[in-house]
């Protein structure tokens, strides 16, 4: 075989062949024996390198290294949706199937399910001319999701040949085209697409709808866009995984994919226990059949846990192209960072800050970019919002993956530490966060939910901005010192942190919050404090209003009000006036 | 035919170069002959052509450039496994230093693993009743979990793990499929001869395999103490369905022998010249804690680590926080204050606590009260920097409540006897009737209904 050499040295995860010209750059090979997937990295005219997504032990100088002719592809077609891959697309239960409960080094499975019939429906006829990115069939991957097969990008012409509507394997072939070219492509139930490069779209849309995760911190005062990029990063224990997850099941997106690139085993088994028990509110499916997860574990090879992200992304722009709105959480995007520095090293590049090499930025900066809201070739909208948990090296938030990842996402949801240990969950802190989508949302916020909802936002961010500089002079002489004014607003912060702001993940109602309720909710805080302000500005005293325990019902106000029974607001706002005008 | 290859290029540190070695793969350990007399091991880490890099586990002294005949394998470190291995000690590479000769091996696995597939694996949900109330409610131990304790030197954690050890209860578990697996890495001689006496005391000491780095041996088979241990750990576990206990101690002086070797290779360094692998490094010994489908044992881990200056950022501690399901912190000032166990409730954390708890596993009120607790003690601390400032006589009357609060809950709660077990109930009975001591409006994360049953006026 022609582009075909041996393995000269060995470390780590890097691999050399020597004098050998007939690689190229990026191209997938498979090394030794066991055919262990690698990629080049690096030509010179002497060495080649070669990084190997598997263990490495065994291998010796003079095994095979045989070259693929193609960049790192996945398959996309049907089969993707309710699987579990590793960071380069192989799917662990069929990999369990094969080797049991450890996974053995260069396990040859198909990506995707060859042997199962899929019940296709034709959507073209001979004669039609197709451009690339074109819907030529659709079939039902899941019950909720309609499986839209589109030709490849690359490729357009006119429609030769039709099979009739029936069931068919991914391999099978459905549609044939002749190219300007005067060349036939058959065109089967899936496609390859190289992970690094990203699809094209016909024309990019700007961030206007919101994604909406039904968490109070996130919808209210740090909303996302569809198509938008977050950050969220916080140390050890501080909830950036409990977050992700609380997205992944909440947020009104069609598809889900959640990357867990260098995370814990006993994390990716529990995504896989609660998912497909956990019913979607809109679909009434369990939430699987809208997810795919990609899990390559801390303890799985290196090489491929900076693929995983790719991989990831590449899924998630297939399913966009077909239309969809999709959201991919990656957890975390530090172990990402941190694979990146560790070939680095062993390519002995130059390393920049902390050890990290130069290009961290730019690759940072190009996997963000591939999100995004766009018109997309097959005709319709689709949109890949992608959050990234970071994990600060000793919760640093000056560390250059965080700083890194800030210049390049709009969102940023800082998890705080000292909001974690008193178990104040979800523990983003309102002072260090910021989302950059308040402009391209409003609109959609006031059309559909009124002005009132921007104005409520904007006061309960000012209130929280006095509090935090009044808690300044707190920790100096006390609260007790405090004019009653004043003393109200603390009062009023606490109920929006302590009754608004903390959301129970584990309570029935609370774990997701429609946007009617969140907007209720900050109404009757509002309503509180201004009628309290009224009557203190009377000089009579706070302590009055506080042995109402008016405060303390709002507080609780977020479990004893289901989410269905929203008119229960208007009693809340009933009782406050008539309690208050008692006494004023 | 058998190659022997005669001297050595280059010697540096632990590492040996040689060059003009056919058919050497990688990982491969090696045999090393010095003066005829004396054979240590080494392991292949890096290939070149014919010129190999070969790490030596005891040392290279005495070893010149012509001395030495090596030998390759042809295959990885393996550890010899059987049944038998259960009450034997081994030292830091596996080979047994208690007299009683070598292991007779049903099976050889490689020390390294191979990773657990995410899809395999059995979300932990049994719980561990360790008897010690600040662990049982605030930080559950979870069977299958791998919970580190952050401790200090000259803190009190061999003192905690030896009373996790000895009070642990594991359902399901007996004397018959109960196994611990203690790995000595870099400690004293007196304090493996502490926990020795300890497992001896409770009982348990023929269900303890220990394997003995000292501070003194060789810096280089420490690197390789963890997997073993865990290799046998594994093999106990899911071939022959026991529960096993790993402690490992002390990670610090691991992760520096892990530096030691890295530099003498030429590596470039990461964070205060860690390896920019050490989180994989880390990984690959944490991860292999655990619970497969198929099989009814497990793999707990205990690893305990010493903070460097007790700063809870070095790259240790924060690596490992961010692999392992938790951790519990140990903090100076308590233990300065006498209190025993000094854990420091705030910092610590079971991540997967939260679905081993409750209804079922403990009690149902165990999630609200662990979160009360949580909440209650963390105002306790911002009241006392507010005291510290202007005094505690100016306190309002909230934060005074909350001032005594902290006193008794860190007396009665957090304080217990190194023989004191108490079980499930006690403690969470405990933690209400210290909450008790709060205004009842103060505890805002209980509903009514729990209010009703457990505050006590």
């Amino acid at each position: 075989m022609k582009n075909s050499n041996v393995i000269y040295g060995i470390n780590g995860p890097v691999v050399t062949v020597k004098n050998a010209d007939c690689f190229e750059m990026m191209e997938m090979v498979y090394v030794g024996e066991q055919k262990l997937v690698g990629e080049i990295i690096g030509i010179t005219n002497e060495f080649t390198t070669i990084q190997v997504y598997e263990e490495t032990t065994g291998l010796k100088p003079g095994d095979s290294v045989t070259g693929t002719g193609a960049p790192m592809n996945v398959l996309l077609g049907p089969g993707i949706i309710d699987n579990i891959f590793d960071g380069i697309e192989r799917p662990l239960k069929a990999i369990e199937k094969q080797s049991g409960a450890f996974i053995n080094r260069g396990a040859q499975v198909s990506s995707l399910d060859d042997k199962k019939l899929w019940n296709v429906t034709i959507k073209v006829k001979v004669g039609d001319q197709l451009e690339g990115g074109q819907i030529y069939a659709v079939l039902p991957e899941t019950p909720i999701i309609e499986h839209r097969l589109m030709v490849h990008p690359d490729l357009s012409g006119e429609v030769i040949k039709v099979m009739p509507d029936g069931e068919y394997r991914i391999f099978d072939t459905v549609v044939v085209i002749r190219d300007c070219n005067g060349i036939d492509h058959n065109l089967t139930l899936c496609q390859k697409w190289p992970i690094r490069t990203s699809r094209p779209v016909k024309e990019r849309l700007a961030s206007s709808l919101p994604l909406i995760t039904g968490q109070r911190i996130i919808d209210t005062l740090f909303p996302i866009a569809k198509g938008g990029t977050a950050a969220i990063p916080g140390g050890f224990g501080t909830g950036k995984t409990m977050t992700q997850h609380q997205l992944a099941k909440w947020c009104d997106a069609d598809i889900i994919i959640y990357v867990g690139c260098g995370e814990r085993g006993n994390e990716m088994s529990q995504v896989l226990e609660e998912f497909s028990e956990l019913i979607d509110p809109k679909s009434q499916r369990p939430m699987t059949d809208r997810t795919v997860l990609i899990a390559n574990t801390s303890n799985m090879p290196v090489a491929a846990r900076e693929a995983s992200i790719y991989t990831g992304i590449t899924l998630g722009e297939y399913y966009r192209d077909m239309g969809y709105h999709v959201a991919m959480m990656a957890d975390s995007t530090s172990r990402w960072a941190e694979a990146l520095r560790e070939i680095s090293g062993r390519l002995e590049e130059m390393p920049a800050e902390e050890g990290f090499p130069a290009y961290l930025p730019s690759r940072l900066a190009e996997f963000y970019e591939r999100s995004g809201r766009a018109k997309v070739l097959s005709g319709g909208e689709g949109s890949v919002t992608l959050i990234g948990a970071v994990s600060p090296q000793g919760s640093d938030f000056s560390e250059p993956v965080t700083q890194n990842t800030k210049r390049f996402t709009r969102c940023f949801w800082a998890l705080d530490k000292s909001l974690a240990y008193a178990r104040h969950y979800p523990a983003i802190n309102w002072m260090q966060s910021y989302s950059e989508y308040f402009n391209d949302l409003d609109t959609w916020f006031r059309n559909n939910l009124g002005s009132d909802f921007i104005e409520y936002r904007n006061k309960i961010s000012a209130l929280l901005q006095e509090e935090s500089s009044l808690m300044e002079i707190v920790k100096l002489i006390g609260s007790d010192v405090l004019p009653d004014d004043q003393k109200l607003i603390i009062e009023t912060a606490k109920v929006i942190r302590v009754g608004f702001l903390q959301q129970n993940a584990f309570h029935a109602d609370d774990t997701y919050v429609p946007l009617e309720k969140q907007k209720l909710m900050m109404k009757t805080i509002l309503h509180l404090y201004a009628k309290s302000r009224d009557i203190v500005a009377k000089n009579i005293p706070l302590s009055k209003i506080l042995k109402f325990g008016l405060f303390d019902k709002l507080t609780k106000m977020k479990y004893d009000i289901p989410n269905s029974k929203t008119e229960i607001f208007d009693d809340y706002i009933k009782e406050i006036d008539e309690k208050l005008a008692a006494i004023s | 035919m058998i190659i022997d290859y005669v001297g050595v290029k280059e010697i540096n540190g632990s590492l040996i170069v040689m060059d003009g070695v056919k058919g050497v793969s990688n990982e491969e350990i090696v045999d090393i002959c010095i003066d005829n007399t004396t054979t240590r091991q080494g392991r292949v880490v890096q290939i070149e052509g014919e010129k190999i890099v070969i790490q030596v586990f005891e040392g290279t002294r005495r070893i010149s450039l012509t001395n030495t005949k090596t030998r390759l394998t042809g295959h990885p470190m393996e550890m010899p496994l059987s049944p038998e291995i259960i009450g034997r000690v081994l030292d830091g590479a596996g080979r047994p230093i208690d007299g009683l000769g070598d292991i007779f091996p049903v099976k050889k696995e490689n020390i390294n693993g191979t990773p657990i597939n995410p899809v395999s694996r059995i979300y932990p949900k049994n719980y561990i009743n360790t008897g010690i109330s600040t662990i049982d409610t605030l930080m559950t131990l979870i069977r299958g979990q791998k919970l580190p304790i952050f401790s200090g030197s000259g803190m009190k954690h061999n003192d905690l793990a030896v009373q996790i050890v000895r009070q642990a209860k594991i359902s399901g578990a007996d004397n018959t499929n109960f196994g611990i697996v203690f790995a000595a890495m870099g400690v004293q001689k007196d304090v493996a001869e502490y926990f020795k006496k300890s497992f001896e005391e409770s009982g348990v000491l023929s269900r303890v395999v220990m394997l003995l780095n000292l501070s003194n041996d060789p810096i280089i088979e420490r690197t390789l103490t963890p997997r073993c241990a865990l290799t046998i750990a594994e093999y106990l576990a899911f071939e022959l369905d026991m529960h096993i206990l790993v402690i490992m101690t002390d990670m610090t002086s691991y992760a520096e022998a892990l530096r030691e070797f890295s530099s003498s290779k030429g590596e470039i360094p990461g964070r205060k010249g860690f390896p920019g692998y050490l989180y994989s490094d880390l990984a690959s010994l944490y991860e292999r804690a655990g619970m497969i489908k198929g099989h009814s044992g497990s793999v707990t881990q205990i690893p305990i680590l010493t903070m460097p200056n007790d700063d809870i950022t070095h790259p240790i501690p924060d690596l490992t926080g961010y692999i392992t399901e938790g951790q519990i912190v140990l903090d100076r000032s308590l233990q300065g204050q006498g209190l025993y166990p000094p854990v420091s409730v705030l910092p610590s954390l079971s991540r997967l606590m939260k679905d081993g708890i409750g209804e079922g596993y403990t009690r149902s009120d165990h999630q609200t009260l662990a979160n009360q607790l949580f909440a209650s003690y963390a105002k306790v601390i911002d009241a006392r920097s507010l005291a510290s400032v202007i005094g505690e006589e100016e306190l309002s009357p909230t934060d005074k409540k909350y001032i005594e609060f902290g006193k008794l809950f860190e007396s009665k709660f957090v304080n217990q006897g190194f023989n004191e077990n108490r079980n499930i109930e006690q403690s969470l009975d405990l933690g209400w009737e210290l909450l008790s001591a709060l205004p009842r409006a103060e505890l805002d994360r209980v509903d009514d209904a729990l209010l009703d049953k457990y505050y006590k006026t």
